[in-house]
């Protein structure tokens, strides 16, 4: 089957200055990937590229086999969703309103249909967000709007989910529920990728972990390969050791 | 805060119910002015009152009602585009050209062009300057954004105010009043072809930015929130600043700067029918339309025979309700 996503030599110049640069990766459907990184790796800006909202790249970067640039806007909201890192409102919409406009690639008339309400019921469902569906966005907390803004990306029905920091605002609990959804969709076969900072939640629940160093691919494999701590040590400048949580998965621990 | 769920019930009832204020205020402004007006007399077609309603009366109504409807639109608009809720249809420079070209005509004692007062071409002018000059330095960025379309918007209005100040200045004592005058704003009676061009300007640029609620729904989340939900950025923040440029233009080259109206109707509107475009566009529309006329009226007769220009009027009634609407917000009964 065609990948999800092939870039062979993607990069990215800003102000004269390489943030990516040679990026070769393939992603297939039905997979959950981590992309870590220190701060300035290039991250959020391999993930725009893919979330088709930098167009400036060079190289190749394909969904589905087709070249992004050459996708229709609105073709290619219908197959990737993405998760900003936080979105404000400007305007009282309520919490339904907003993940009611994850439908918006696939609206034509003046009303929503059932199948759109459908959708949304089910996305708030799957992020808890259902009990403050009538409430005003801008008056939830930051860890209710990361929810309410999943539950929009989720009712795009998306073949791909792409996720920047979503673990920002919330707590542990909401953490944990959160990249539970993910490896939901994983199962249903969705490609997600998200960004993230914490290694050990890239390490607890990603099936594969890409580490990006300077605008490069610095390890991509395995948690347990990607994440070795002669590796983290050398990209993040820290010194790491590593355990293990009771099913296996690499713990990462570091301090003094 | 209730439901805001648009289903089509809730819909059509809140348009009919701005479309019978429009309706009601059609009816009743004609009426309305120093001078008692007959209808009887008028339905015969008996000199004064026939002639005072049909062309004087009558196209004042409408102009109000057109340029109301225009204006509250266009802020709707622009508050959607640029993501400030306090845009007006005056933030992007266009009137401040219309008012430019306007003033320039007044000083330099231009009286008409072809048929149309010089004035009105002025504005014209102005205006579609001021355009061109916005999209050609917002259109030198890879992708039209909002962010430098603001940008150049705020640097015309600058240089559009002190170029207007320069000429007030340098003008006699009768283009001074008239300059004056003019930048107030007003509603005068206009022929029915004028009326005629400008509704289907107005009308056709309402309808085109209506068309669209859903991308101004999506920009209220950011350029990258919509992007990722199909709106093509650039082509859609280049319709709606042509479009919501055309109505305030076009509206202002007739009727002067008209403060307040762009401003309150669709903040009075977001606090009592949320902030869903699809029936705020058309609701800021009507009510506005209504508004509009209703404080042309109001000005008429306060100090009859003189007349309060209305943007006076506006400003006066509008900022009281605002208030009492943000004060009544918490026990608000939703529509």
């Amino acid at each position: 089957m065609t990948p999800a996503f092939e870039l062979a030599g993607v990069g990215m110049r800003y102000n004269g200055t390489d943030v990516l640069d040679g990026i070769n990766l393939r992603l297939d459907s039905g997979l959950l990937a981590a992309i870590v990184g220190p701060n300035g790796a290039g991250k959020s800006t391999l993930l725009g590229i893919m979330a088709g909202l930098r167009d400036e790249y060079r190289g190749n970067c394909r969904f589905r086999g087709t070249e992004l640039r050459k996708w229709r806007r609105r073709d290619y909201a219908r197959k990737v969703s993405f998760v900003p890192q936080s979105v404000t409102m400007e305007f009282p919409f309520t919490a339904e309103q907003v993940v009611l406009m994850g439908r918006a690639p696939f609206s034509a008339g003046l009303f929503e249909t059932e199948t759109d309400y459908a959708a949304a019921h089910e996305a708030m469902q799957l992020t808890g967000s259902l009990p403050f569906r009538d409430r005003d966005f801008r008056s939830l907390s930051g860890g209710e709007r990361q929810r309410v803004i999943l539950a929009s990306a989720l009712a795009q029905s998306p073949e791909a989910l792409l996720l920047d920091e979503p673990t920002t605002y919330l707590d542990l609990q909401h953490q944990v529920a959160l990249y539970r959804v993910l490896r939901t969709l994983r199962d249903r076969g969705v490609l997600v990728v998200t960004v993230t900072h914490d290694l050990n939640l890239a390490a607890g629940y990603a099936d594969r972990v890409v580490v990006l160093s300077a605008g490069e691919v610095a390890a991509d494999g395995p948690p347990s390969e990607a994440l070795r701590p002669e590796c983290i040590a050398r990209i993040f400048e820290v010194e790491v050791g590593l355990t293990r949580t009771p099913s296996g998965r690499p713990w990462i621990v570091y301090g003094e | 805060m209730g439901s805001k769920r648009i289903d089509s019930r809730r819909f059509w009832k809140l348009i009919a119910l701005s479309g019978a204020i429009v309706v009601a205020v059609m009816l009743a402004m004609p009426l309305v002015g120093a001078v008692k007006i007959d209808l009887a007399r008028v339905l015969a077609g008996q000199s004064p009152d026939y002639e005072l309603m049909v062309e004087l009366r009558l196209p004042r109504v409408l102009l109000a009602l057109l340029a109301g409807g225009g204006l509250a639109l266009a802020g709707a608009l622009f508050q959607g585009l640029l993501r400030d809720a306090l845009a007006t249809p005056y933030t992007l420079g266009v009137s401040s050209g219309a008012s430019l070209g306007a003033v320039t005509a007044i000083c330099f004692g231009w009286r008409e062009a072809g048929h149309m007062p010089a004035v009105w071409l002025g504005a014209f002018c102005g205006a579609g300057l001021v355009l061109f000059l916005v999209l050609g330095i917002a259109g030198r960025e890879r992708r039209m954004s909002t962010f430098t379309l603001l940008l150049a918007g705020v640097a015309m209005n600058s240089v559009c105010g002190a170029l207007i100040q320069f000429l007030h200045s340098m003008a006699g004592l009768a283009q001074s009043f008239s300059i004056s005058r003019w930048l107030m704003g007003g509603i005068d009676s206009v022929d029915y072809g004028t009326l005629a061009w400008l509704s289907v300007l107005v009308l056709g640029s309402s309808a085109a930015v209506m068309w669209r609620w859903r991308d101004w729904n999506l920009m209220a989340g950011g350029e990258e929130w919509a992007a990722a939900r199909g709106v093509s950025i650039g082509r859609v923040v280049f319709t709606g600043y042509v479009a919501g440029s055309l109505l305030t233009g076009a509206i202002t080259a007739v009727t002067g700067p008209i403060g307040f109206v762009g401003l309150i109707i669709p903040h009075a509107l977001r606090l009592r029918i949320g902030a869903d475009h699809r029936l705020l566009l058309p609701c800021s529309f009507l009510v506005g339309a209504a508004f509009l006329a209703l404080c042309d009226g109001l000005g008429r007769v306060v100090l009859a025979p003189a007349e309060v220009p209305v943007g006076i009027v506006t400003s006066i009634l509008g900022g009281p309700f605002f208030i009492w609407l943000l004060r009544s917000r918490s026990r608000s009964v939703r529509i």
